[in-house]
């Protein structure tokens, strides 16, 4: 039997319990958006423009309204003007109020221009090529190094709006700046025995998740607007929604199905405003399904960034001062632009937390005439961490110390005080931990640095840190309903999307050890926004740590609410009842009643306790951490990088369920070797996106990634479900650098700019050798 | 045009549209399990099979399965769950997304390749993407069904 407030894993916490939901993923059912969209929907396409940046002079759709089919044409004249934003994230909004449904404005290639919805998909795609426009094209801001400032300016719009905290100046294409320091840090560097600086470009990077945005809209029996979309962030497409559309909250409902992957792409409501606009404005059902190109040219990609690292130490290898200055390319409109910039520097530099004296971080996020970033897994820690780490590395090799030794005299440690995060304190870090296994794991010190193998190819090993953040403190919020229903199995009612990871099954193992009970006896339901408890939504690592706190709270009450009853049937006082889950005991007289019984008896009479409602947010946002080493193998001939071996160690609090967890890291991994490698993004002159598509932008295949092996020391979060921290976005971080180092270490050569390309690696080869 | 196409050993006849994709047809046809992840044939959703040899059916036109048979994870039911929940037990199934097409690769390799290395596994597998998993939960479940198979076979 448990104690009341007992937080020991039970039966099911730390175990690898399968996913509820895979038998109907692994046959193939139809749980998607696009399966289960009405077969008589209209079908959507949108016409986008050619041009970074221009004014719709005229616009004429008489023609493709002719269309048999169509149903509607719209253009920015025919739909509700009101500025909103699509980014997904919680009051207070952080990004700025500067959409349109459409706009006569036009701020990026692909940026839309009008939507058709036709009977057939066929019609549509005709109805798009009769549409005549004409634009008056205007100057563009294709390099966003040039954007604060200039004259041109992306967003003159006077209705143009920000949160109180962003401190941005649509006049200056501005939309965060932030500088933050500790200690004296000009006066610190001064002291430092080596001061070295460097500068990095990090580029846009896509989601790739294999389902692309998609979306469906009809009208319910009480004339409110039902969508049911892929996405992260139902609650808060819900409010998107309704300031775009200009109507009242209460007349939307959100609906989230399975998700096909999200990564951070489904926290921005890319696709929902069509379905939404057409379905409000002809009362029919009607669907969105983008193409892969369309996910590509206008989807939400990976904030690009120039990050400038400035790091002293002294000859022991004591790093004493951090400094960091970023840029930030958010593109044509502001979807997490003045909030991914912070992670480069809060989610880097307390990683040398304990130690070093004195820090500074200035970050600026401007527009551009690219389309919208967005969320991606890291959302800003793996520019800044692949920045920092790639200096940390440098300067070890100017000091002459091993790589690994420089972090283990510096890191983070149990217990210290963390200056660049906000002032929290570490409570539960097992980062040194993490270290010393990584090192056994791919062997560093038979391995470090690089040996030449007999066909002149270099073997060579890298290493890097990160950590990353469990929710947005003081900011996100998780609530659970837990219910007991007839025969005593429970409904655990969650706001938190499970966007593939397995998190409704890892809350119901959550659940089912509070409650002692079978986790099939738990039947996890997400997300309707009419009857799911509010959740902010499944991003900033948030669902394990605080969605998992809230089904605590939530699963700890109703235990108390059975007890009571059953102490009430049972005729003695609730601390003399023991329950196993199963059956209530009266340890006075031994007389005991099933939960079957309390469950029934419960849904008659007077109780009204049969389901609770528990949540909140966190003061605190725990760190995860990590360790990430590679072994590669470099021709140096053509600059050509394998990566053979990556080894690493995870610090996620207790581990709730290994295998998920496990597989979080492998795919963290394998998108960061993409991101460290073959993902390279590209526009042209014009401001056209040059990779559309899956031929074009590589992602990894199964024949491209490393042996991944993937280890845990499990520190435990005082504040966390069970001493859980979070999983999903750490694990994307150490990549880049690791694999710098290793290139590094292999040829002396560090590139500072990503994808390492072997054209890239090459050339730098023979820079060095000129 | 008139098609006539065994579809999951059901026989259907009708008029279509000359330029309508497979994938299309199959979905139209109860078949949610096919998928479109690309549009340019490289990421391996929509792996149906034709008279049992597996193609894209995202560049593959309907017509072009007239008189022929085509199956799709509806029609290997037992198959798919038999190896799906395998990948299921190392937490490989994630979003669920890439499953079927990946699912009917692999049925495709166990019944073309006798006792694969891991190579020829990666190599015949290698046009199936998945963004998810990082791939190597997809290894570990292929080793564990395909030694479950041959107990079973001995």
């Amino acid at each position: 039997m448990r104690r009341p407030d007992s937080l020991e894993p039970g039966k099911y916490v730390g175990q690898s319990i399968v996913k509820k939901d895979a038998k109907a993923l692994v046959t193939g059912k139809p749980v998607y958006c696009d399966d289960l969209a009405p077969d008589d929907c209209l079908i959507i396409k949108i016409l986008r423009s050619p041009h970074a940046h221009a004014m719709i002079r005229s616009i004429d759709t008489s023609k493709a309204k002719l269309v048999p089919g169509v149903e509607c044409v719209l253009t920015y004249k025919d739909v509700p003007q009101h500025r909103f934003t699509q980014a997904g994230q919680t009051y207070l909004e952080a990004s700025p109020y500067d959409r349109y449904i459409l706009d006569q404005h036009i701020r990026c290639v692909g940026d839309e221009v009008a939507i058709v919805a036709a009977d057939t998909e066929k019609a549509a795609l005709k109805a798009l090529k009769l549409i005549k426009v004409e634009y008056d094209i205007l100057p563009a801001i294709l390099d966003y190094r040039e954007a604060l400032d200039n004259e041109i300016i992306i967003h003159p719009e006077e209705d143009w709006s920000e949160s109180d905290w962003s401190h941005g100046d649509n006049k200056r294409n501005c939309i965060y700046s932030e500088e933050m320091a500790v200690g004296d840090v000009d006066e610190i560097f001064k002291e430092c025995d080596e001061v070295i600086e460097e500068s990095y470009h990090t580029i846009q990077n896509q989601q790739s998740m294999m389902e692309t945005f998609q979306t469906y809209c009809y009208m319910d029996t009480y004339g409110r607007l039902v969508i049911v979309s892929s996405t992260q962030v139902p609650f808060h497409v819900r409010r998107d929604m309704a300031n775009a559309l200009g109507i009242p909250k209460s007349k939307i409902r959100v609906i989230k199905p399975r998700i096909g992957g999200g990564f951070g792409a489904k926290q921005t409501a890319v696709c929902e405003r069509f379905p939404a606009v057409v379905t409000w404005l002809t009362g029919k059902p009607s669907k969105i399904i983008y193409t892969r190109e369309e996910t590509m040219v206008i989807g939400s990609a990976r904030h690009e960034m120039s990050v400038d690292v400035k790091l002293g130490a002294m000859k022991d290898g004591t790093i004493r001062a951090i400094e960091m200055n970023v840029l930030s390319n958010t593109g044509a409109y502001g979807e997490h632009g003045p909030t991914t910039i912070g992670l480069a520097g809060h989610k880097s530099i307390p990683l040398y937390g304990g130690k070093f004296e004195a820090c500074r971080f200035i970050a600026h996020t401007v527009y551009s005439n690219q389309p919208s970033a967005g969320a991606f897994r890291g959302y800003g820690a793996p520019q800044g961490i692949f920045a920092l780490e790639s200096t940390v590395n440098l300067m070890a090799a100017r000091l002459g110390i091993d790589p690994v030794t420089i972090r283990e005299k510096n890191m983070l440690h149990e217990g210290e005080l963390m200056p660049a995060y906000f002032n929290e304190t570490a409570n539960a870090c097992a980062l040194d931990q993490c270290m010393e296994r990584c090192k056994e794991m791919i062997g560093w010190d038979e391995k470090y640095p690089s040996k030449v193998m007999p066909d002149g190819h270099i073997r060579s090993v890298g290493v890097a840190m990160a950590m990353q953040g469990s929710c947005i403190s003081f900011v996100d919020e998780a609530n659970v309903t837990i219910k007991i229903n007839d025969d005593g199995f429970y409904s655990l009612l969650v706001g938190s999307t499970d966007m593939g990871t397995g998190s409704d099954t890892i809350l119901a193992q959550m659940a089912a050890d509070i409650l002692e009970c079978d986790v099939d006896d738990i039947v996890t339901f997400g997300v309707d926004t009419d009857t799911s408890p509010y959740d902010s939504g499944s991003y900033a690592s948030s669902t394990t740590y605080l969605t998992g706190n809230a089904v605590v709270k939530a699963c700890q009450k109703l235990r108390s609410n059975l007890i009571d009853r059953a102490a009430k049937d049972l005729e003695c006082a609730k601390e003399e009842i023991e329950f196993d889950g199963k059956t209530f005991t009266s340890v006075k007289d031994g007389k005991e009643i099933t939960l079957k019984d309390i469950a029934n008896n419960m849904q008659g009479g007077l109780s009204g306790w049969q389901s609770v409602t528990e949540g909140g947010g966190s003061p605190v946002s725990p760190p995860p951490y990590m360790v990430g080493m590679v072994e590669i193998d470099l021709d140096p001939m053509t600059g050509k990088v394998i990566p053979l071996n990556y080894a690493t160690c995870v610090d996620c609090g207790t581990v709730v369920n290994p295998n998920l967890a496990t597989v979080q890291t492998e795919g963290g991994i394998m998108q960061g070797v993409g991101m460290a490698l073959y993902e390279n993004q590209s526009y042209n002159e014009k401001g056209n996106n040059r990779l559309r598509n899956f031929m074009q932008y590589k992602i990894p295949t199964r024949l491209d990634i490393p042996e991944i092996s993937v280890d845990f020391r499990a520190s435990y979060e005082p504040t966390g479900p069970f001493g859980a921290k979070s999983i999903g976005e750490i694990v994307i971080n150490t990549p880049p650098p690791a694999i710098a180092d290793a290139i590094f270490n292999a040829t002396g050569v560090m590139l500072h700019e990503l994808p390492m390309t072997p054209e890239r690696v090459w050339r730098a080869m023979q820079e060095k050798k000129d | 045009m008139e098609v006539k196409i065994k579809l999951n050993g059901k026989m259907i006849m009708e008029s279509i549209e000359p330029d309508l994709l497979l994938l299309d047809f199959c979905r139209a046809h109860h078949c949610k399990s096919v998928k479109r992840g690309c549009e340019t044939s490289n990421c391996g959703l929509c792996t149906v099979w034709f008279d049992g040899k597996p193609i894209l059916s995202c560049n593959t036109l309907a017509a072009r399965a007239n008189g022929h048979e085509i199956t799709t994870l509806e029609g290997l039911q037992e198959e798919a769950e038999e190896f799906g929940m395998f990948l299921a037990r190392e937490g490989g199934e994630q979003c669920g997304f890439c499953n079927p097409g990946f699912i009917m690769n692999l049925l495709a390799m166990a019944r073309e390749l006798n006792d694969p290395s891991d190579d020829e596994i990666k190599e015949y597998l290698a046009g199936n993407l998945c963004r998810c998993t990082g791939f190597s939960s997809h290894m570990r479940a292929i080793h564990k069904w395909m030694e479950y198979r041959k107990e079973k076979q001995s």
